[in-house]
């Protein structure tokens, strides 16, 4: 770092004694730099003054103004409760899957395919989510309706898998393993980055003792790397909250308040709901579907915060 | 006899390795070997579902032909492909210069408050969901141009948003890897630092930053979301941005999907076949970027 300035300032000395006009030249370049990132200071400030803007209406109008004649909180909070619910399971399924995939790419796979195979995963994070949708339609939900049958025939006891289960597969269940599918590359690219970085030292050390790679892998790896995990979790669970159209063509909704999982009946998500309501939308009801897009970037905002934090004080460390 | 005493003091250390031991590695083993098996499954069967629902759908008429006064069977998406490539045009060009400048700022010039703010806020505008980017696009614009606006142009500010932090993220990281010793040469000379950046460093990052572009439009060119809520949907074919509904391959594939009409078979034929495409132009997208950065890229040593 002390060295970028010093070259720096010595560049700039040189500059400014050899003359005005190429202090000119340099004056008009860096102004450039600068308002380019003024520019984007000033977009992300109107994306936030906008939605604030458009989706203040909302905040105030009464009950009988907005869409299913209920408040904003009452319109909103089923809402939100099914893009966490959804979210959660995505992140539930694809962490220990990630974390998985990261080990056996860094320590388990011969190290000449370990590119190859990272690649591989990668790829998942290149498919568009429109994609991921009609595969989650056509393909996942309907190969997935005897597996939701079995869950309500065995495990109905338990109420997340009460049922009934649903004849389409178009359920919160699978919703939320697309989800899963498709931040696991996130997640697994942040965990595998931070395994390879494992100090030798402590592999060897633990090898020494004794240690079957297992052991090695418990003891040194995951200790390691915990922390990042935690933060690449969080940055795949922030994607899977704003993820919309998977979860719109996927999820059959109801706006029910529900921890079934298995059923017909769904609440839907922030973002499916903007997505199948605002092309319809007039009024007082884009509003609303505004301020619910102003609740989901709050909510993305303190998930991916929180990530960053994690991070910053592993850095400190 | 020498090997007994050379196994013998970790045996020891580490309490035998005993049947449990060997038996917890191998099946933690076989546990992440599964983990990754099972996360390459969905990856072959996206593909594998894709081509083969998708190719039915493909032909000549799918690319030659628009959507206009179609009705079952017939008619193309080529209103769609050309969308695709207008919308992200635009959205490259306003977020290129914007994302580089800012990058060099933040390599070569940045620091103190300004610097701060733009890490912080970059890293925030990573975060934003691609469906609150197009509502952003939205209130934009029907704030001058009032209620219920739908322009080819409000697509691209919305893709912007999503853009320009990828732009930024991968310039900033390929011209942090310029040596310092190349500015230091060139400030050696004489040279002002602005001919500097534009002279020695833009050039020896060349193939890095074209990369990172060409992985940034990959990133956004199959956005559904944002697109919905602001380019609209329109059966014909439309090249201007800034007059009228723009239609694009991605809600093409959903519309198709959403409301198939009587023929639904044909409609979800070209609802896959569109997919296929769009797939095909973010895999041609990426692969050209790997084959950019190992032919041009400058031997940094």
């Amino acid at each position: 770092m002390s060295q970028v300035d010093t070259t720096t300032n010595a560049g700039q000395l040189l500059a400014a004694a050899s003359g005005g006009r190429r202090r000119l030249g340099d004056r008009v370049f860096s102004r450039t730099a600068v308002v380019a990132a003024v520019t984007i200071l000033a977009l992300l400030a109107g994306v936030a003054i906008f939605l604030v803007a458009e989706g203040f209406p909302a905040f105030t109008a009464g009950a009988s103004e907005l869409p299913e004649g209920k408040s904003f909180i009452d319109y909103a909070a089923p809402l939100a409760f099914g893009t966490v619910l959804a979210s959660a399971i995505a992140a539930l399924v694809a962490v220990p899957l990630a974390v998985g995939v990261a080990l056996f790419i860094t320590h388990i796979a011969p190290q000449r395919l370990a590119l190859t195979l990272g690649y591989l995963v990668d790829l998942l994070a290149a498919i568009p989510s429109i994609v991921y949708g009609l595969w989650g339609i056509f393909v996942l939900g309907p190969a997935a309706v005897p597996v939701l049958k079995w869950l309500e025939e065995k495990l109905g006891w338990i109420p997340i898998f009460e049922g009934p289960a649903s004849a389409t597969g178009r359920t919160m269940l699978v919703a939320g393993l697309v989800l899963a599918v498709m931040i696991l590359p996130i997640v697994s690219a942040v965990a595998r980055e931070v395994f390879a970085q494992t100090p030798r030292k402590l592999m060897e050390g633990a090898q020494a003792l004794g240690a079957t790679r297992w052991e090695m892998i418990r003891m040194t790896v995951l200790p390691f790397g915990k922390s990042s995990v935690i933060s690449g979790a969080m940055l795949g669970l922030g994607r899977a909250l704003g993820e919309t159209m998977a979860v719109t063509i996927i999820l059959s909704v109801s706006g029910a308040v529900t921890f079934n999982l298995i059923s017909q009946a769904n609440p839907s998500t922030i973002a499916a709901n903007i997505a199948l309501n605002f092309p319809e939308s007039s009024g007082l009801a884009i509003n609303a579907l505004i301020a619910t897009g102003l609740v989901l970037f709050a909510i993305t905002l303190v998930t991916n915060m929180a990530a960053r934090a994690v991070i910053a004080r592993q850095n400190h460390e | 006899m020498e090997s007994a005493t050379l196994t013998r003091p970790s045996t020891l250390l580490a309490g035998g390795l005993g049947w449990r031991r060997r038996a917890v590695n191998i099946t933690m083993t076989v546990l992440i070997t599964a983990a990754f098996v099972l996360a390459l499954i969905p990856l072959i069967s996206l593909v594998f579902e894709v081509a083969k629902r998708g190719i039915p759908g493909l032909s000549l008429e799918f690319f030659t032909e628009d959507a206009r006064g179609q009705i079952g069977e017939g008619g193309g998406a080529s209103h769609a492909i050309v969308g695709t490539l207008v919308i992200t045009a635009v959205a490259s060009v306003i977020s290129v210069p914007i994302g580089i400048m800012a990058a060099i700022y933040l390599n070569e010039y940045g620091e103190g408050r300004l610097r701060r703010a733009l890490t912080f806020f970059v890293d925030v505008m990573t975060g934003i969901p691609s469906i609150v980017a197009g509502l952003f696009a939205y209130a934009l614009f029907e704030l001058f141009l009032g209620p219920g606006i739908r322009l080819g142009v409000m697509g691209s500010v919305a893709l912007s948003v999503l853009m320009i932090p990828i732009v930024i993220r991968s310039a900033e990281e390929v011209l942090k890897i310029v040596p310092d010793h190349l500015r230091e040469a060139a400030y050696a000379l004489g040279t002002p630092k602005w001919k500097t950046i534009t002279k020695v460093v833009l050039p020896t990052a060349f193939a890095g930053l074209v990369t990172g572009v060409m992985i940034a439009v990959a990133r956004i060119v199959g956005e559904t979301a944002p697109l919905l809520v602001t380019t609209g949907v329109v059966d014909s074919m439309n090249t201007d941005p800034f007059n009228g509904r723009m239609q694009n391959l991605a809600v093409y594939a959903y519309n198709e999907y959403r409301s198939p009409g009587v023929f639904k078979q044909a409609a979800y034929d070209k609802a896959w076949a569109a997919a296929l495409t769009l797939i095909a132009i973010v895999m041609l997208l990426n692969i050209a970027a790997r084959l950019v950065y190992r032919h041009y890229k400058t031997e940094i040593r």
